[in-house]
């Protein structure tokens, strides 16, 4: 049952006919305790007048006569329902019937014992009390008829139970009343939440609230906040990149009617140079967005595994399009070269990538580029790109990982993402992305990666 | 004409630079807020081509200082942020216009024309004195209807001339006006293109006030 509502219903209406159960049973069970010392103590009583009568000869055993029947007719209760409850046999000690009351059966009600006994005469339980009067030499046997007993005590749950049985849908009415009334808050904030638009991401009212929804409340505003959160993401994102695609192509678009509009071979030549570098940097751009979106979009579970640390540095220096004896990018086998971490590679790659990029464009085109393997501390690995450009004024320092944000000495193609798809790929993969000036000039960014403990 | 432009993407400013310069502008170029802050304050430019985004602050910066200090020089912003409400909030942040990346080269150097041509308070498109008209547009002039041929230079100091046709500009303000920062100034030019137009508009059009610099020849009652 997933419903709140009617499981609160079943339960409450459930327990409630559950303790009228109880409560039926337990007064039954009392009453009928009751009853039946009563009426035994009733019967006891009854059985002992008829011998304190017949002791006093005040009737004569023995003859049918109608004093005994008249005397033995005062156990007739006058009450319609419960007449004819008790009757008396007396029996002489020899076995035979000397009188009985008008509506005992003829049958021997009780044998030779004498006090309580449980008897079936005629197809119905008796209840008999027997005494016996040895100076006369009879038996005296008072008689109570179980039938009558039950409907004495079935008339007194029947009192209960009925009245109850009225109330019961009643009560199930109220039950219904207040469980939807108690739980209104919820079907308003269902109400509220179905008729919002798409787009309506404001919280939710959290005043006044039962403190059962407001914890869920919260955790809604919550996720309406990231959401939000998430959206104005992707919108400067979007916003941003736009912003970042129109700046070159404006810039390809002039330098192309520069070409077109200028005579001058020198012009010409110089225009059609700048266009191949809008192009270069424009494809490396979108080549950068769709790594970022990527990264960003990436929810899957990490699944890292473990690789020789230099050969992840060979591998993303091998997917640069540089000369094939490396160009500026220069390789420094060291000590860590042989450490392994653990990672996953693509992730590394990437950051490595976008590492090596950036100072092959921030530093001056014949200055080298130095990739090499540090260890670092708690099995942690680092890997160092230095250059020997300007470096990153230290006020920029927190600024140059945001995405777009390009330093104040920029080069022609910088995408200002390069950084910030570093830091991004770090950041799923547990790692670390440092920068700092080198002091003898340029910048040394590191990325330290999670390691696995040298053999 | 000289003009200042403040673009951060060096391939677009190199492109602006040359493109401009073609469009017969003197282009001054900066890439930062901070260089055409200082800029504007050491140089008068005829107009100033402004992008918003710029990495050490925002275009709007730069305008605003601008107008604190009640400087009239046209502004067109050029910008990628082209939503109806980033133009509204450049144009009345104080900018004469608003032209959105990519753009027309030939489009953005009518713009600056327009804008400098507001800004002189002149509505017609041509400048004309005493039988002398110049379209900085085609970058033509005509003398009594005939086509003259100018060079690139000797336009750029007939222009300026004639932007102000009634008073006299040092021989300093018009080096100013042809030459941009990254140019190396020969000594006599100015003497040089004013000899030369002389020569071709006849020598009463261009008078020199000893001392003082240049003026076009007074207008005939």
């Amino acid at each position: 049952m997933n419903s709140i509502r009617a499981r609160l219903i079943a339960v409450l209406i459930g327990s409630t006919g559950l303790v009228w159960l109880l409560a039926v049973g337990w007064i039954y069970l009392s009453t009928q305790a009751e009853v039946e010392r009563v009426l035994d103590a009733r019967l006891m009583e009854a059985a002992r007048m008829v011998n304190s009568l017949l002791s006093d000869h005040r009737i004569e055993a023995g003859l049918d006569n109608a004093a005994a029947r008249q005397a033995l007719g005062a156990f007739e209760v006058d009450h319609s329902s419960y007449e004819r409850q008790l009757s008396c046999q007396i029996w002489s000690l020899e076995g035979t019937l000397v009188g009985r009351s008008q509506n005992a059966p003829d049958t021997r009600l009780a044998g030779a014992s004498v006090g309580f006994s449980d008897a079936e005469v005629g197809g119905e339980q008796w209840r008999v009390f027997t005494v016996e009067n040895q100076a006369l030499g009879v038996r005296v046997m008072v008689g109570d008829n179980l039938q009558i007993r039950d409907r004495l005590v079935g008339d007194v749950i029947k009192g209960l139970v009925v009245p109850a049985l009225l109330i019961l849908p009643f009560l199930a009415g109220v039950i219904l009343i207040s469980v939807r009334r108690g739980l209104s808050p919820l079907s308003d904030m269902a109400q509220t939440l179905s008729a919002r638009p798409a787009n309506d991401l404001r919280p939710l009212a959290s005043v006044d609230l039962p403190s059962e929804i407001a914890p869920a409340i919260g955790a809604l505003n919550g996720l309406f906040r990231r959401v939000q959160e998430a959206r104005e993401r992707e919108r400067s994102f979007t916003a941003f990149a736009a912003h970042e695609l129109k700046t070159p192509l404006a810039g390809v678009k002039t330098q192309a009617q520069i070409a077109l509009a200028s005579d001058d071979p020198a012009v010409h030549a110089n225009a059609l140079r700048q266009i191949t570098l809008g192009v270069d940097r424009t494809a490396r751009l979108v080549k950068q967005l769709l790594d970022l979106a990527a990264l960003e979009a990436n929810d899957a579970e990490p699944a890292p595994v473990e690789a020789r640390a230099a050969d992840l540095l060979e591998g993303a220096v091998a997917e640069l399009s540089l000369p094939a004896d490396g160009g500026r990018v220069v390789v420094d086998a060291d000590a860590g070269a042989e450490r392994t971490v653990r990672v996953e590679p693509q992730f590394l790659a990437l950051a490595l990538r976008n590492l090596i990029e950036n100072a092959l464009n921030h530093a001056p085109a014949d200055t080298p580029v130095t990739c090499r393997i540090e260890a670092g501390g708690d099995r942690a690995v680092r890997f160092v790109v230095e250059d020997e450009g300007p470096g990153i004024p230290e006020a920029e320092m927190a600024l140059v990982v945001q995405k777009f944000v390009r330093g104040r000495t920029r080069s022609a193609t910088g995408s200002g993402l390069g950084l910030a798809i570093a830091q991004a790929a770090m950041a799923r993969i547990g790692g670390r992305l440092t920068l700092e000036n080198r002091d003898e000039g340029g910048l040394r960014a590191s990325l330290s990666v999670p390691g696995v403990e040298a053999p | 004409m000289r003009i200042l432009v403040v673009e951060d993407d060096p391939l677009l400013l190199d492109g602006l630079t040359v493109g401009l310069g073609l469009a017969g502008f003197t282009v001054d170029a900066v890439g930062t807020r901070e260089d055409a802050c200082a800029a504007v304050r050491t140089q008068c430019y005829d107009c100033v081509v402004l992008d918003l985004m710029l990495p050490d602050g925002s275009g709007l910066d730069v305008l605003a200082d601008l107008r604190r200090r009640d400087d009239a020089t046209p502004v067109v912003l050029l910008t990628a942020r082209d939503q109806v409400a980033d133009r509204i909030a450049g144009l009345d942040a104080g900018a004469d216009d608003y032209v959105g990346k990519p753009f027309d080269l030939d489009e953005l150097a009518a713009r600056v024309r327009a804008a400098v041509r507001r800004g002189k308070g002149r509505p017609s498109p041509t400048l004309n004195w005493c039988g002398v008209v110049l379209d900085p547009a085609s970058r033509t002039a005509h003398r009594d209807g005939a086509p003259v041929s100018l060079t690139r230079r000797e336009f750029a100091v007939l222009e300026a001339l004639m932007q102000r046709p009634e008073s006299i500009l040092s021989k300093s303000a018009l080096e100013e006006t042809i030459y941009g920062w990254q140019e190396e100034l020969e000594s006599n030019a100015v003497e040089v293109h004013v000899h030369k137009l002389r020569a071709k508009l006849g020598a009463d059009f261009i008078k020199t006030v000893r001392g003082v610099g240049y003026r076009l020849t007074e207008r005939a009652a």
